[in-house]
């Protein structure tokens, strides 16, 4: 049995018939190519697999692609808008927020999160908010660094203006 | 042009954080099959039937196959690569036929048109067990009523070897003042890199051509065992790729049954095929790490002098020996038994044992944090026994900076090192006066903080290669490097080193750029790809920028020396009058800087060879194979400020002071960041980390949900110092910087914990140092007595 999912997916509708079983980091990966969402765990520990579902950061490994029927997805593809990084995309970079680079989308997803609910939060609530994110090769000290970072870089709003002008 | 010693940002990134990560897992080509590995649930258990018949009939299926299809068909036994003598190599199938011999044993393996189908179709292999007794232990497998595991290994030990003098260790004891003795576990450790291991395979039915992808940390090794042990397809048409990796930590050095399967599959149907593991599937068969249990002596003088150790160690090996795993625990562990120290009495022997659990191979450190938990355990206990202070006792027996090349009586030459500096460093940014009083003054109000010291030595990059040979290593340790300048003046770099995380793309362009007096942005570094880099051991033992970064740096003194012959030529001059300027990247006659030829003219007139010195080839492609005179010897001090939660047991990690000495750095940001992320994985292993396994082999800790890995709320900011001794003996100077933050910060933070139970009466506890653990500890102490207890105070 198959049935019909539509998802929004980086601002482009998605359609597809997929099996009730199907998870939504599958659907993304495999049905939809887009690669960027990593499997770490098959327990919801590890966060690689965080997107945004209508805002919300969420593990995709623990959500069924029919689930998420009728939402939308923002991926770490979607994060950069033309060809401009996000802030904390940006500041992942500067601060040398990454190594391996496996879980660093999950990471950046969950920072957008995080600083969507506390635009100040501080080095302390930052770690905590990583709760959910592992990372195996930084000790988590240079991912704390961006996110603390990112809160002071140019807003969001300035580049979509830019578009714009565009 | 100064990149190095510069913090310059990745060019590696981009890619990463805007999710376009080139990892195994994400490749997809047209008819591709998915491959589902059958796996014991058993420890220890004989095969007496396979029914593959439901999983073929299975609508999706492709195939089923067993290990005798594989055996049938001429595929070899995996092999292993260090062979100490008298060893007793236990025979290992990519996929068992007659025995399950750990949990997560492969046995046979689907392909299918979805993943899911296959996974669905696993279910449906109906294999018959008659479940034996296991046996887990590294220290009872020789036990009455342990079964033997492998026909051919007798008693289970795998191995015994032996190193140091034993004579003097012998008159270090009989003549020492004071003697401490600890027995200590080193658990096991699962390595958990963030991506699963995964293989994808390609055979080109024409050309009979095989393309595998792997993540591997050394995909040319791979080829080599997959050519002549496994697979059998002749290396010139063997062609191994592993693109980005996420994370290694050793677990991605070894050649794997998945590796062997799966270009086997792709090239018995003819179609690509696919595996990748799942978390639990990596739990039960990625090589874990440690499991050592180990008697250790210390003799000493009166006033402190360290004499000898002498220590006897169980190392577990698991169900079969791992690629390296023999290396582990003899020439990476008992080597390093000296420390930072002048002692002459070493000697310490171990016992490879087998066992019913996953195969033990190298983990981040490998070897070497088993040696400086010994050591440094012993160090502290000792300190604490004779009232003195930790940095002090170690202070006493440090090996003067004026002392090397120091030969160790355990077979190493440390080549550089100023201990007592390393050390002034590291008790200055702690404050380390301040902080013991802070101590005392916390102590005496009932609080339990303790202070953890370390200080460590590593032997990175291992060489050179007739040494390696000599015990026992069925490989070299050079590495190849090629400096290919194309005619129009930008630069590939090809290099046998791998990363996995590490930043070469960044690094090694650096070197590079500084070694031409190029601009960073002109040079591409490749690696990871056998059909583009010559024969490379890739990237373990810190070893990249010592062997990797040195091969690269004699192929870019060629480049020079041939655009010196090239201008001489055109200048009219003679070759030994030219200066290759490698600031502004341009060679002129001595004395005539302003009739400068520059790079990129140079490059091309290589190229159109209209005006060349007679005799001189043309192009601009230049190969090194550089072998190291010896290993390097990165050091550290490392103090840690705990305190415990009597009520809960829980540690919080207050402040980390880590100092290393890792020679010249190419990227300060880099290895600063290397440190930070051992010492998070070290701290993993003292307080939370350990695969643990029942008495039937059965895996307990095979999901993130019941292995405890480091989480980021748990840590403070870490307080990092350098201090640097360059390398005198390769031409960068560096020393490894992947590994010393966990090899010290296991045992620091271990030290710091036990100082803090000290004026309990508690003198060690094994790792993982856990709530519980420490909470049982406690409250074991109070129902026991109120006596007075003495501890090391400080004062």
């Amino acid at each position: 049995m198959k049935l019909p999912v539509s998802i929004a997916v980086n601002g482009s509708a998605t359609s597809s018939e997929v099996e009730p079983r199907l998870l939504l980091v599958h659907y993304l990966r495999d049905v939809l190519g887009l690669t960027g969402t990593n499997v770490g765990c098959d327990t919801s520990q590890c966060g690689s697999c965080t997107v945004l579902i209508d805002g919300e950061a969420v593990k995709s490994c623990t959500v069924l692609a029919v689930q998420a029927d009728g939402s939308d997805i923002t991926t770490i593809e979607g994060l950069a808008q033309d060809g401009e990084l996000h802030p904390i995309q940006q500041a992942f970079w500067d601060n040398h927020g990454l190594q391996c680079g496996f879980c660093t989308p999950g990471m950046i997803l969950t920072a957008t999160e995080i600083l969507k609910k506390n635009p100040r939060a501080d080095e302390h609530e930052v770690r905590h908010g990583l709760e959910g994110n592992i990372c195996r090769c930084t000790g988590y000290e240079n991912i704390v660094k961006s996110i603390v970072a990112a809160q002071s870089a140019k807003p969001a709003k300035k580049r979509a203006s830019k578009k714009g002008a565009a | 042009m100064g990149y190095v010693g510069s913090s310059v940002k990745r060019v590696e990134d981009p890619r990463f954080i805007q999710g376009k990560g080139a990892y195994v897992a994400n490749i997809e080509l047209p008819k591709m099959v998915y491959l589902a590995v059958k796996r014991s649930p058993y420890g220890h258990a004989k095969i007496t039937k396979i029914n593959t018949k439901k999983a073929k009939a299975h609508p999706g299926v492709v195939a089923v196959f067993t290990g005798q299809d594989l055996i049938d068909s001429g595929v070899g036994v995996m092999p292993c690569g260090w062979n100490v003598p008298d060893i007793q190599i236990p025979v290992r199938q990519a996929l068992t036929v007659d025995k399950a011999r750990h949990v997560g044993d492969g046995i046979a393996v689907v392909a299918a048109e979805h993943p899911y189908i296959a996974a669905d179709a696993v279910e449906l292999i109906d294999v018959s067990y008659e479940p034996l007794p296991a046996v887990v232990d590294a220290r009872k497998t020789t036990d009455v009523g342990v079964p033997q595991i492998h026909d051919n290994v007798a008693e289970n030990t795998s191995f015994e070897w032996s190193l140091g003098d034993k004579e003097a260790c012998d008159k270090a004891f009989s003549e020492a003042d004071h003697i401490v003795d600890l027995e200590l576990t080193n658990q096991r450790l699962i390595a958990n890199a963030m991506e699963p291991r995964a293989c994808v395979a390609q055979w080109n039915h024409a050309t009979e051509e095989m393309t595998v992808w792997t993540t591997s940390q050394n995909p040319q090794p791979i080829r080599l065992l997959l050519s002549a042990f496994t697979l059998g397809i002749p290396e010139n048409r063997l062609r191994v790729i592993s693109p980005d990796v996420g994370g290694g930590f050793g677990s991605k050095i070894f050649h794997y049954p998945e590796e062997v399967i799966t270009p086997w599959i792709a090239r018995e149907i003819n179609r690509p095929a696919k595996w990748v593991a799942t978390r639990s599937e990596s739990s039960v068969t990625d090589s874990q790490g440690r499991d050592h249990i180990t008697l250790a002596r210390m003799a000493l003088k009166k006033d402190g002098e360290i004499s000898g150790v002498h220590v006897s160690t169980w190392a577990n090996m698991g169900g079969y020996l791992s690629t390296f795993a023999p290396l582990i625990p003899t020439a990476f562990y008992i080597t390093l038994f000296a420390g930072l120290y002048k002692m002459k009495g070493v000697w310490g022997e171990v016992f490879g044992t087998i066992t019913n659990t996953v195969p033990v191979d190298a983990y981040r450190g490998a070897g070497r944090p088993e040696a400086s938990y010994v050591i440094e355990r012993l160090v502290d206990v000792a300190a604490h026994e004779l009232g003195m202070d930790p940095v002090e006792l170690r202070r006493k027996n440090f090996i003067g900076k004026d002392e090397f090349p120091y030969q160790t009586p355990v077979a190493l030459q440390y080549d550089s090192g100023d201990y007592h500096a390393i050390f002034d460093k590291a008790t200055s940014i702690a404050n380390y006066t301040k902080m013991r009083s802070d101590q005392d003054e916390a102590r005496s109000s009932g609080r339990l903080v303790g202070v953890g010291v370390s200080g460590c030595i590593e032997a990175s990059g291992p060489a050179p290669s007739a040494v390696a040979g000599a015990l026992g290593s069925a490989v070299g340790f050079w590495e190849s490097g090629v400096v290919r300048v194309h005619p129009s003046g930008k630069v590939t770099v090809l290099t046998g080193s791998h990363s996995h995380g590490q930043g070469h793309e960044t690094t090694f362009a650096q070197i590079i750029a500084d070694e031409l007096g190029i601009d960073m942005g002109d040079i591409e570094v490749v690696h990871g790809d056998t059909g583009r880099i010559p024969f490379g051991m890739g990237t373990y033992g810190s070893r990249s920028a010592a062997v990797g970064g040195s091969a690269l740096v004699k192929s870019a003194e060629k480049v020079r020396e041939k655009l010196k012959k090239i201008a001489a030529h055109q200048l009219e001059a003679s070759v030994e009058d030219m200066v290759y300027d490698q600031k502004e990247g341009k060679v002129y006659v001595k004395g005539s800087p302003d009739k400068a030829k520059p790079f990129g003219e140079l490059a091309f007139a290589a190229y159109s060879a209209h005006n060349l010195p007679e005799g001189l080839e043309p192009g601009l492609d230049e190969t090194s194979f550089y072998d190291p005179a010896n290993f390097t010897f990165p050091n550290s001090a490392h103090i840690a400020q705990v305190e415990i939660d009597p009520e809960t047991g829980e540690v919080d990690i207050q402040r980390y002071i880590a100092v290393d000495d890792v020679g010249n750095v190419i990227n300060p940001m880099l290895v600063e960041a290397q440190i930070q992320g051992g010492i998070a994985q070290g701290a993993g292993q003292a307080l939370w980390e350990q695969g643990v396994y029942d008495e039937n082999g059965q895996l307990l800790t095979a999901s993130l949900m019941e292995y405890a890995m480091p989480r980021a709320h748990a840590f403070p900011r870490f307080e990092i110092g350098r201090v640097e001794t360059p390398s005198p003996h390769n031409p960068l100077g560096v020393k490894g910087a992947g590994e010393m933050g966990t090899i010290a910060s296991t045992v620091c933070i271990a030290n710091a914990v036990m100082d803090a139970l000290a004026p309990l009466g508690i003198r060690h506890l094994d790792m993982p140092l856990t709530p519980e653990k420490i909470w049982n500890a406690i409250s074991a102490v109070g129902q026991r007595t109120t006596a007075k207890v003495e501890y090391f105070g400080g004062d």
